[in-house]
């Protein structure tokens, strides 16, 4: 194991995030007080309450899981991608490292960031309303995992994209629009009936459920269901990566 | 031997055959320059010892490290600067280095970056960020890259391609300290007085061949056409007879006869030229000689071959 290159790579990447530090700070806490503004004040004052949590606080875990999966996978993506883009990835095929240890700092530093910036907006939202967690442990363990994962499915797309259009898309059209439908805002008891059926084949629904589930003991699926949706989805993020590094899809010629 | 080459082929996905059945072999300490046109297929043979594409067929061992199975062993013995001008615009000189050093297992070491950095003119320019720096600039950060981790095994795919004289010098400068410290070297380029600048040997690469690999010396010998020339007494207003032959000319001031002839051959037709002069009543004022280049050489071989 070449740890010294598994520690390069991963400092290497987590320098570009302290050089945009004020970026990667700033961002996530204004726009996680804009949405308190939007939905907690303006709009969750005609809300109240959703399964005897204040509006406020119910949509803290998915505000989370919102940025952590967007920045998750565009972090990760663009880590892998610029070098192929630029060239420099001819070091990395050069170097005397395994895919394993590739993966190891990319997927790494772009799920310490991710899990920074989750981090970060708790403690904004803690400012703005009244937080307990009931299940720290569980908490901590599916932010992890979901850090990791999405880290993991911007690796692929980093690797699968041709261009920056490509880089962009499936964060904006797919993973966007899957948290906003997951349950992010709501409780899918909220929705009409056949919605409610519809939106179970949404992965990211087991995924905020689990998550709010730690924080306020109630979800809309059970918490099991939860945690095998979020291990599957890494596990499956795993194979498709060993096979790309067995291959050398889209790396190697 | 340092690295051994056998019967390398390398077949793109498009169906297109880079590089056709290439051996070699590379002694310790030794300069090899691989000569060849635009699209011979020198990157690519060299992109596939160093890892970055994978071999079609064939074997390739650096000091015995084959380096499929043992690719850990055998890439630490490497070093690599691309053609291209590759790096991280907004990275400080310094973190690009100490990078390649870490990717290839080894700690950071102040003295020894400031050697390498020193060495290559850089080390005023440790912090600036690599979009800073001008192109010949870049290219030896691209040189310290591939010596940060001290590899006895140095490729450098077109070094002087597009710089100025001046850094091509220093560039050649750096080849020639580097084999002092006894690293071995090898280079393509398309520029042939480079080969013959710092070569110890030179290969002649063309669509996908190795056409010959011979010492520097002995290839420009054995390919090497000579100029036979003449200076004469007086004016000439046209070749006599008996010297009209298709190497000899007359210069257009009518005072000098030059004669190209192959030192391949067996009678290189100078006793006949002298003779056949003195028979015509030409008086000489001198006679010289000159070896033709690596340029002509190579022009030579490649028109050989296709014809």
């Amino acid at each position: 194991m070449n740890f010294q290159a598994v520690r390069a790579i991963y400092f290497f990447e987590m320098a570009r995030f302290f050089r945009t530090l004020l970026q990667s700070f700033v961002s996530p806490v204004i726009s996680t007080s804009l949405y308190f503004v939007v939905f907690g004040t303006a709009i969750g004052s005609r809300i109240q309450e959703v399964d005897g949590i204040s509006y406020g606080a119910f949509i803290v875990p998915g505000l989370i899981m919102l940025s952590v999966m967007t920045q998750a996978t565009s972090n990760a993506s663009f880590g892998i991608y610029f070098p192929k883009f630029i060239g420099t990835i001819y070091e990395l095929l050069s170097a005397p490292v395994n895919y394993f240890e590739i993966l190891l700092g990319y997927v790494g530093a772009a799920a310490t960031k991710a899990l920074f910036i989750g981090l970060v907006i708790l403690a904004t939202a803690a400012i703005f309303v009244d937080l307990k967690i009931i299940h720290p442990i569980a908490m901590i363990l599916f932010l992890v995992l979901t850090c990791i994962s999405f880290s993991l499915l911007g690796f692929i797309l980093g690797i699968w994209a041709r261009n920056f259009e490509q880089l962009q898309l499936v964060p904006l059209l797919v993973v966007t629009p899957l948290v906003f439908l997951g349950g992010s805002f709501y409780s899918v008891s909220m929705l009409p009936p056949i919605w409610q059926k519809i939106t179970l084949f949404n992965p990211v629904v087991y995924l905020v459920s689990g998550f709010r589930w730690s924080f306020f003991g109630n979800a809309d699926v059970p918490i099991f269901v939860s945690l095998l949706a979020i291990s599957s989805f890494t596990v499956a993020c795993i194979i498709i990566v060993a096979w790309i590094f067995n291959t050398g899809w889209r790396i190697k010629q | 031997m340092l690295l051994q080459v056998n019967e390398l082929r390398k077949t793109y996905a498009t169906g297109f055959e880079a590089v056709k059945g290439i051996s070699l072999q590379v002694n310790k300490g030794e300069i090899v320059a691989l000569l060849g046109p635009n699209g011979a297929g020198k990157t690519t043979l060299i992109s596939t010892i160093c890892g970055i594409t994978n071999p079609s067929s064939g074997s390739v061992f650096i000091d015995g490290y084959d380096i499929s199975k043992n690719f850990r062993d055998a890439r630490k013995l490497v070093g690599l600067v691309p053609q291209d001008i590759t790096l991280e615009p907004f990275e400080k000189v310094l973190n690009t280095i100490n990078f390649s050093r870490g990717l290839f297992g080894k700690k950071k070491d102040d003295a020894l970056t400031e050697k390498v950095l020193t060495k290559l003119s850089l080390w005023d320019k440790r912090d600036s960020r690599i979009m800073e720096l001008s192109g010949g600039m870049k290219r030896r950060v691209l040189i310290a890259k591939a010596l940060i981790h001290e590899p006895r095994l140095l490729f450098l795919d077109e070094p002087t391609a597009s710089v100025d004289v001046e850094l091509r010098q220093s560039m050649w400068d750096v080849v020639a300290d580097l084999k002092k410290d006894g690293v071995t070297i090898i280079l393509t380029t398309h520029y042939i007085e480079e080969a013959e600048a710092i070569a110890d040997r030179v290969g002649i690469i063309n669509k996908g061949e190795l056409l010959l690999i011979e010492e520097k010396a002995s290839l420009m010998q054995k390919f090497g056409q000579k100029i036979l020339k003449v200076e004469l007494q007086k004016k000439l207003k046209q070749l006599p007879k008996e010297l009209s032959e298709k190497n000899v000319k007359l210069s257009d001031d009518g005072l000098s006869i030059t004669y190209i002839y192959d030192t391949k051959q067996k009678k290189t037709g100078i006793t006949k030229l002298l003779s056949n002069l003195s028979n015509s009543g030409i008086n000489l004022r001198d006679i010289q000689t000159d070896q033709s280049s690596l340029e002509e050489i190579f022009v030579n071989l490649v028109r050989e071959k296709v014809e």
